[in-house]
């Protein structure tokens, strides 16, 4: 990876956000499990209440362990800071409640992550928020689908799981040119292998349950803000440029020109829809983070041998991954993801629906469930288990086939990795056979 | 609150609380290629502790029409302007960095309107480094850069941020890159051209406080001692507090150790 601040991002992973505790020296971040903080006295007391000092108050609104994963992915990402959640989704679900309510519209890839789609799609136009879904490679569509009650395009840095790579700087162009800002998904790469802020993007949100954590132990979420997005200049976004009776009158852009986002995210979101992370949480993800510019190489590396692998193999279709020369995306790829395009690949076996569960059947190292990003190699099937609400348009237009097979490829030995895919493949050749 | 001042909309925050000029008034003064957000804290401090606080964004900064003054006579000339402006007689002035410059050679042109005067991270003269000003003009990324590294110490290069879930170097890379070109090389000519600090010092006779980071690289504290060598005249003799560990940024490294010093030093 290029080193853009003072440190390259294998220190930050390790360091930032952290200095050894000042009581008992503890190297490794302690797990503050408390609730709530003692106030030294009344003044002080009022002093954190008006923020006039900062300071925590309450685990709800902030940890000091929290603290410390959101400010190393701050500086991971070269954001602002950032908001520790409970959940990628909550921090989905911050991030659009933070600037807008009912009446407001959203424009997104409608290449996503099921959940994300559901909440879009579903439920999020209970509360009068409307979205409209475009093909993420279509900058007209983007464009063409922005409203004036627009007020935020969505898309993830690579579509789970049809693999199309956002084209950032050009949505983040349409975006601001409509004084729109872009929050992109950056779960699938994190930012060991993309920082979405310096290819235009203004928020970043991250399901920390994926590789940022690593381990598989601990579903969490991030939502950083880049500080670059001009919400008094844009003027479409009154929660962040008038006072707020809900919260000491703050006029948030006035307060804070570069941070107002993460502010009101914090002071309201955090406060009122309460998604807070556990500490525990917190350090488990921390303990991830820490290795994660290792990780994530050796993940790329694995995965580059078994996408060749699969896209050579006669049992396979085809092989999405962006990584690979054939993809369409191989060439934006090459510019926004230069370090390498991740760990979940998708491909389409010969013999649909029936190949691929043959194929998930026969595999020993892979195990067949619902996430990415783990250490350990993962499989799925997401016409029949992520994407289930879809219709089968909806699964065409996102680039699912009823035979797609998604891997979310480990950390394993690459032998013993494709060993484990021929064995696949090899239950595969035997039905089609029959 | 905005309020115009020589016809251009100028943004003052208040730190949370409507001004009154009724209550002592603190003016809190940015530094280059900054605005009135490094003073967040102790606006807010001062703001609910009894005082009529004004951070202003400078001409040409921030959310300020305009375009910057080009020196630190012409920016003093100005925030007696703003006084003047918002009916205020008299006001304590607190300056960082560049704010310090204009902070001082305001007091020392309108002695009876300074009641006290408090210089964060200063020394007189200011000389800027020739490559940070000739990066600030072709390369401003490269300037932020170089003054990141100055401006933090070393600890807080890495975290933890006293606010929490907040990346500080972040935090100032935004700032600086959110002002208009051109901005960051003009204040730092202005700081790098104003040579009479020294002199004017003599001219200053209210209370006076200097606040110098242990750590800081910009100002560093051993540079600030002929600064307060050359206020003889300040009331009681120049004062100075070290902010320990602290560097440049200390506003921001240390928020509650700065509002402190300066509420401490305004109330006695
Ligand atoms: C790309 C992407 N975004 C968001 C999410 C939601 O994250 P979480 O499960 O942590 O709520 C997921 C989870 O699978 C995901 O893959």
């Amino acid at each position: 990876m290029t080193q853009t601040g003072l440190f390259g991002a294998e220190t930050l992973a390790l360091h930032a956000g952290q200095t050894p505790d000042a009581t008992h020296g503890s190297r490794a971040t302690p797990i503050h499990f408390t609730t709530s903080y003692v106030f030294p006295d009344a003044d002080h007391a009022a002093a954190l209440f008006n923020l006039e000092r900062p300071g925590h108050v309450y685990s709800r609104i902030s940890n000091p362990t929290n603290a410390v994963l959101e400010e190393r992915i701050a500086a991971l990402e070269g954001g602002v800071g950032a908001i520790a959640v409970a959940s990628g989704q909550a921090a989905l679900h911050l991030a659009v409640t933070t600037l807008m309510g009912c009446g407001g519209h959203i424009v997104a890839s409608r290449s996503l992550y099921g959940g994300s789609h559901n909440l879009f799609a579903y439920t999020l136009p209970r509360f009068g928020i409307q979205t409209t879904f475009v093909d993420p490679r279509d900058a007209e569509a983007w464009r063409a689908a922005i409203r004036p009650e627009t007020r935020l395009l969505f898309g993830e840095s690579i579509g789970n799981p049809a693999l199309d790579v956002l084209d950032i700087p050009t949505v983040a162009g349409i975006a601001h040119a409509a004084g729109l800002p872009l929050l992109v998904d950056a779960t699938l790469v994190s930012p060991a292998l993309q920082r979405p802020f310096e290819l235009g993007a203004d928020l970043v949100m991250h399901s920390a349950t994926k590789f940022i954590g690593g381990h598989g132990v601990a579903v969490g979420g991030l939502l950083v803000d880049g500080g670059c997005f001009d919400w008094e200049a844009s003027g479409l976004f009154p929660t962040l440029t008038e006072p707020y009776d809900g919260f000491h009158g703050m006029d948030f852009a006035e307060e804070s020109p570069v941070a107002a986002f993460l502010l009101r995210a914090r002071r309201e979101g955090l406060r009122d829809f309460g998604a807070c992370l556990s500490p525990m949480n917190a350090f488990q993800i921390l303990q991830g983070l820490e290795t994660l510019p290792l990780r994530m190489r050796a993940h790329v590396d694995n995965t580059n041998r078994i996408a060749a692998h699969l896209a050579a193999h006669p049992l396979v279709e085809k092989v999405a991954y962006p990584g690979l020369d054939a993809h369409p995306d191989h060439e934006l790829a090459t510019r926004l993801l230069p370090d390498g395009c991740g760990a979940v690949l998708s491909f389409d076996l010969k013999g649909g629906r029936e190949a691929g569960r043959a194929f998930i059947g026969a595999l020993r190292l892979f195990s067949h469930l619902a996430n990415v990003g783990d250490a350990k190699s993962l499989v799925i099937h997401p016409a029949s288990t992520t994407h289930f609400r879809m219709t089968a348009a909806d699964l065409a237009a996102a680039g699912i086939g009823e035979g797609t097979v998604r891997l979310s490829v480990g950390l394993e030995s690459s032998a013993d990795l494709l060993t484990d895919l021929d064995r696949g493949l090899h239950a595969v050749g035997k039905l089609n056979k029959a | 609150m905005d309020i115009l001042i020589r016809q251009q909309a100028c943004r003052i925050y208040t730190g949370g609380r409507n001004f009154d000029r009724n209550l002592p008034c603190v003016v809190l003064i940015h530094g280059a290629g900054h605005d009135h957000s490094v003073w967040n804290n102790q606006a807010r401090h001062l703001a609910h502790q009894g005082f009529g606080v004004l951070a202003p964004d400078l001409p040409g900064h921030g959310s300020s029409q305009g375009t910057p003054l080009p020196s630190i006579d012409a920016m003093a000339d100005w925030l007696l302007e703003m006084l003047d402006a918002l009916g205020v007689a008299q006001a304590s002035l607190v300056g960082h960095s560049m704010g310090s410059l204009i902070a001082l050679a305001a007091a020392a042109r309108a002695t009876e309107r300074v009641k006290a005067l408090i210089l964060v991270g200063s020394v007189a003269p200011m000389p800027v480094a020739p490559a940070l000003i000739e990066a600030a003009a072709s390369t401003p990324a490269r300037a932020h850069a170089m003054i990141n590294q100055w401006s933090y110490s070393p600890a807080a290069q890495l975290g933890a941020s006293a606010s929490p879930g907040t990346s500080l170097l972040d935090i100032n890379l935004r700032l600086m890159e959110r002002q208009a070109a051109g901005v960051l090389a003009s204040d730092l000519r202005a700081c790098n051209s104003w040579t009479e600090g020294l002199a004017r010092a003599a001219d200053i006779h209210c209370p006076t406080l200097l606040i110098s980071g242990e750590r800081d690289q910009m100002t560093p504290a051993r540079a600030v001692k002929p600064l307060c060598a050359a206020l003889v005249n300040a009331a009681g003799g120049a004062r100075m507090i070290t902010v320990a560990g602290a560097g440049h940024a200390m506003m921001a490294e240390a928020p509650d150790a700065v509002s402190d010093a300066i509420r401490g030093f305004l109330r006695t």
